[in-house]
This record gives structure tokens, sequence and C-alpha cells, in this order.
């Protein structure tokens, strides 16, 4: 690298247009979001900043809190079923012939190619009352009661005396299964590149010395795949926490997230500074995230020098 | 004959089967659905009543989604050449220069990347409106906040990707030409152009996907006459769920699926034809 003092010219010239774009459209946008956080509403439109704290006390009012709540809920859900669906996925690639594991790979990012709205759109005539998940479950119940007439119990009604439809629709499970659907690549893609690097023997050696496939598997797979659990946990919790989309489209009245409420306050509450108070402390959360993950990073790498 | 599992062939087990064949179901049988009855003559969705192409006439003649099918097409064009250009510029800037607050300005450079959807979506609305950006150009220029918009959270990803491809080139070739005599601009046109190539194209490619899969972002800058695909498509999906939709949605899913196809067979290639230039 040369000191760009040796070459000012090529160094303004190179730097200048990109980094006069981030400043003038956005980190200009940012500021400003940011300042009219402190601002008051005088009017119906008007807005005055006067450095008040009043929209970010009005964010600890319970009913926003609990808001918070349940976007830390529903992030957290989905991280925690994604690992679970993801962490099998990720071991069978990695341990799949040679020729399968690229193709497993691609089926598992393609999706990602997949306009997210589409993807949510597409999921919600899945799980209508009238979609296809309640179909299949409308034909297995059909065949068990046929099987159960079949063998005499049919006047027993052990299964009920008709179908009910699951609600999949309009409420906090639909708002979790569609943020895990969205979501699942990405905590398929660090496992994935984790497990890769894993040395095979050292299970084999565990498995030799006795351990049982499930003590080998708690002792020495995952402790070795904590970076990629770890990598995307985030890569996984911070999108989710900040979804606006899936809790809109797939959510009910109450399962509103952080997001959903700041785009009311700029679209039809009109309340910008109190959304703008909103949008911060939603960045700051996701920096907080962030900054974990930077700390633990930091705290295996001095543990590999030491 | 079928070897027996041995202890490490996870894959060759039941249950990480049957796991692999249930996520898989998850991740696509909605997909599947959702193309299989844009072909459905029934509006009802639900049951299969035989083959029809009507949908995609009625999606074909609806003004508002073709007019929003092509704004997002512009859209995306525009953003992905602009975000090329200011992404391998930032790369280059990174990987050539020392410079006092070089930590800092790589971590404003990730913010796009890092922050919330939402929040960049109501910086741009509130940025657009209190600068008073005219919303009433003529076309294609009534697209410019969009633009805007899409190349500010595009070209960051565009200099991630290059400058991973820049970190295999070989300084002293760009040594080499300026000591036969090449000036800057040869030396950045005939030698680093070329190299990076591959990189520039993969960086395209994403951003073009993020500037038409983009709905967030642009729900917060576009205005009632620049409408752009997935928010129109929000439009729809809010009002009710037709199979005009599904055929307008399976169109936007096989251009993208055909695009990155492409995108990545010249990928491909370029790396073949790298190789033999090497060999």
């Amino acid at each position: 690298m040369e000191n760009w003092r040796r070459n000012p010219l090529v160094f303004w010239v190179i730097g200048l247009p990109p980094t006069a774009w981030l400043l003038l459209f956005f980190l200009v946008p940012l500021t400003l979001v940011w300042v009219l956080s402190f601002a008051e509403l005088r009017g119906v439109v008007d807005m005055e900043v006067t450095g008040t704290l009043s929209n970010y006390w009005r964010a600890l009012d319970p009913l926003y809190l609990q808001i918070f709540g349940k976007s830390f809920v529903f992030a957290g859900l989905t991280t925690l079923v994604s690992l679970v669906f993801g962490f099998p996925v990720a071991l069978a690639i990695v341990f799949a012939p040679r020729r399968w594991r690229a193709v497993l790979l691609l089926l598992v990012i393609l999706p990602f190619w997949t306009n997210l709205l589409i993807r949510t759109y597409a999921l919600i005539a899945v799980l209508r009352t009238r979609g296809f998940v309640n179909f299949a479950l409308e034909w297995f119940w059909d065949q068990a009661n046929a099987v159960l007439s079949f063998v005499g119990l049919g006047s027993l009604q052990l299964l009920g005396g008709r179908f009910e439809p699951l609600e999949l629709l309009y409420n906090n499970t639909a708002v979790v299964i569609g943020l895990v659907y969205v979501h699942l690549p990405f905590m398929v893609l660090p496992l994935y590149a984790s497990l890769e690097k894993l040395d095979r023997s050292l299970i084999e050696a565990a498995l030799d010395l006795g351990a049982s496939q499930l003590r080998a598997f708690a002792t020495v797979v995952v402790p070795l795949a904590l970076p990629g659990i770890i990598s995307g946990a985030i890569l996984v919790f911070i999108p989710a926490l900040g979804s606006f989309l899936t809790p809109d489209l797939l959510g009910g009245t109450d399962s509103q997230m952080i997001a959903n409420v700041i785009e009311r306050q700029f679209k039809s509450a009109n309340d910008w500074p109190f959304g703008s108070a909103l949008s911060f402390l939603l960045m700051y959360l996701t920096f907080g995230a962030l900054a974990l993950r930077a700390l633990y990073a930091r705290r295996t790498a001095g543990q590999g020098r030491g | 004959m079928a070897t027996p599992a041995g202890p490490l062939d996870y894959t060759r087990r039941l249950w990480v089967r049957l796991m692999l064949l249930v996520v898989f179901v998850f991740l696509y049988a909605p997909i599947a659905t959702l193309i299989a009855f844009s072909f459905n003559d029934s509006r009802r969705n639900i049951v299969w009543n035989g083959f029809t192409l009507k949908y995609y006439e009625k999606a074909m003649a609806n003004d508002g989604l073709i007019e929003a099918f092509a704004n997002s097409l512009t859209i995306a064009l525009v953003s992905t050449a602009v975000s090329i250009v200011l992404g391998a510029l930032v790369a280059v800037l990174l990987w050539r220069f020392r410079f006092p607050g070089r930590t800092g300005y790589e971590g404003a450079m990730a913010l796009p990347i890092v922050i919330p959807e939402i929040c960049m979506g109501v910086s741009m609305l509130a940025f657009f409106s209190r600068i008073g950006w005219p919303s009433d150009l003529i076309w294609p220029f009534n697209l410019s906040a969009i633009i805007i918009a899409h190349v500010s959270f595009s070209f960051p990803f565009v200099a991630v990707v290059v400058r991973a491809r820049l970190e295999g080139f070989n300084r002293e070739l760009a040594e080499a030409a300026q000591d036969l005599g090449a000036t800057e601009w040869q030396v950045f046109r005939d030698v680093m152009i070329p190299f990076l190539r591959p990189g520039l194209v993969a960086g395209g490619m994403l951003a073009f996907t993020l500037s038409l899969d983009d709905f967030v972002i642009t729900f917060f800058t576009s205005g009632p006459n620049t409408v752009t695909f997935p928010v129109k498509v929000y439009s729809m999906v809010r009002f009710s769920v037709t199979p005009e939709v599904n055929a307008a949605s399976t169109v936007l899913i096989v251009v993208t699926v055909v695009m990155t196809a492409a995108a990545l067979w010249m990928q491909h290639r370029a790396g073949v034809k790298a190789e033999e230039a090497a060999g």
C-alpha cells in the first residue's frame, strides 16, 4: 500500500466520487433523521428541533416496550428455529458426496435470488385457511378417519366431528414461520463454512475413544462450529429484528414489530420525530448485537494466540 | 452394492435425510405452488382446473403492472451501472492507499450494509422531502430519487465483492506496466480492469438483484407516479391474492433465475479463459 501523499491527485480522483456519494446520499439523510429524533411536532407537519428527549422517553412507554420485547422474541425464536433446522442441513451438506455438495449448496442459496416480497406472498397462499397446508392436513384427517371407520372406531369420532382448519395466517406463528423461511439460508451458509473446515479425524478420535455420537456431537462438533453458529445467529437475528414486510403481510394486529411502528409514524401517523427516535433505537440495538459479535471474535482470537 | 454407512456418513442417516427433505420442501413448496397455480384455470387458486395462460395475458394487459416492471428494470440497470463504478473506486482506493482515518472510512462504507432497511428507508424519505427533491419530472428522471437510494445501498456491496477479487491481484503487474511507461489511466484500463472483470460482473449481478428485489427502501422513496414492481405487487397483495399476481411473480422469478444463471456462466467462462491464458 502506498501513502496517499505520494500520489494525491490519483487518490482524490479515485476517492472523491464514492466518498461524496456516501456523504451526501447516505450520511446526511441519516444525520437528518438523528436530528429529527430530537425535534417536537408543531402543528400537523411542522417540526422544530428543540433538543428534547421526549421522543426517546415515549419509546419507554409500556406499549412500545412491549413491541420491542415482541420483536426480540420473534427474532430470537427465528434464530433458534433456523439453528435447529439449519445445523443438520449444513452437516448433511458437508458430509455429502463431493458432487452433491455444490448442488445442495446451490439449492440453499437459490431462494436468495427470488424476490422477498414474492416469497412472502407465496407463503400466504400456502398458509391460508383455504391454503395447501390445511388442504394436506384435511386429506390426512380424512384418511385417518377412513382407517378408523374401517377398524370400527368411526362412531367414536376420535378426531372430532369435522375437520377444523388451522389458523396459520395473520398471527404470531405466521410471522415466525415467515421469518425463518426468509432467513434460513443466512444460517446454513456460515454453519457450512465452519463445519467444512472441521477436522474429521477429531470426531473419529472421539468415537474411537468410546464417545457416543451424541457426546461427540456435543463436545467436539458444536464447540468447533461455534464461530459459525455465532455468525449465523447474528446474520439471522439482525435482519429479523428489523423486518417490516413479514410481520406486515403475515402478522395479525398484535404481531407488529418495531419496523411496523416506525413505518406508521412516517406514513400515516405523521409523527416523524417519534419515528426517527424509534429508528435510531433500532439502529443502536443492531450495533449492540454487532459489537457483541466483535467482542466474541476478539476474545477467541486472543485465546488462539495465548 | 451400497457400502454400509460409516460413522461419519451423516448424510446417509435417515433422520438427517428427513431433515433435508423437510427443509427443502419448506423452502421450495411455496414457490413451486405459486408458479404452478399461475397456470391454473381457477380464480380460487386451490384446486387444479386445467392449464391456462389467461393470467399471463391479464398481467400483460395490466398497464400499471407493465409500467411498474419497466420502472423496476430501468432503476436496476441505472443503479447497477453507477454502483459498479462507485464500488470499484472504493475497492481500489482501500486496496491501494494508506490514509488517515482509513478504519473509520471502512466502517462508514459498511454502514449501508448493516443498518436495518427500515432505518435507511425513512432517512431517504426524510432527506428527499426535506430538500424538496422534485417529484414531478418526466420519465425516467422522476425515478431519480429511487435510483439514488438504490445506489446508496448497493455500491458498498459491490465494493466488498471487488475488494475480494483485488486480494488476488499481483501488484507487480501494475508496477511493471508503469515501469514500461504506462500512465496511471493506462494501467487502470489495461491491467486492473481486465483482471477485475469477474469481480465487476459478480458485483454488478449482486447490485442488480438487490435493486430488483428491494421493497422496503423503495416503498419510502416512491411516489404515486413512480411505482416499482415490488411496490405494485405489494399493493395488489394487500388487496387480495390473485392468479394475476402469481403470473407476474413467475415472470420476475424466471427473469432473475435466467440472469443469475447467465452471470454465473459468464463468470465461469471468464475463469476458464483466465486459466487458459495463464496456462
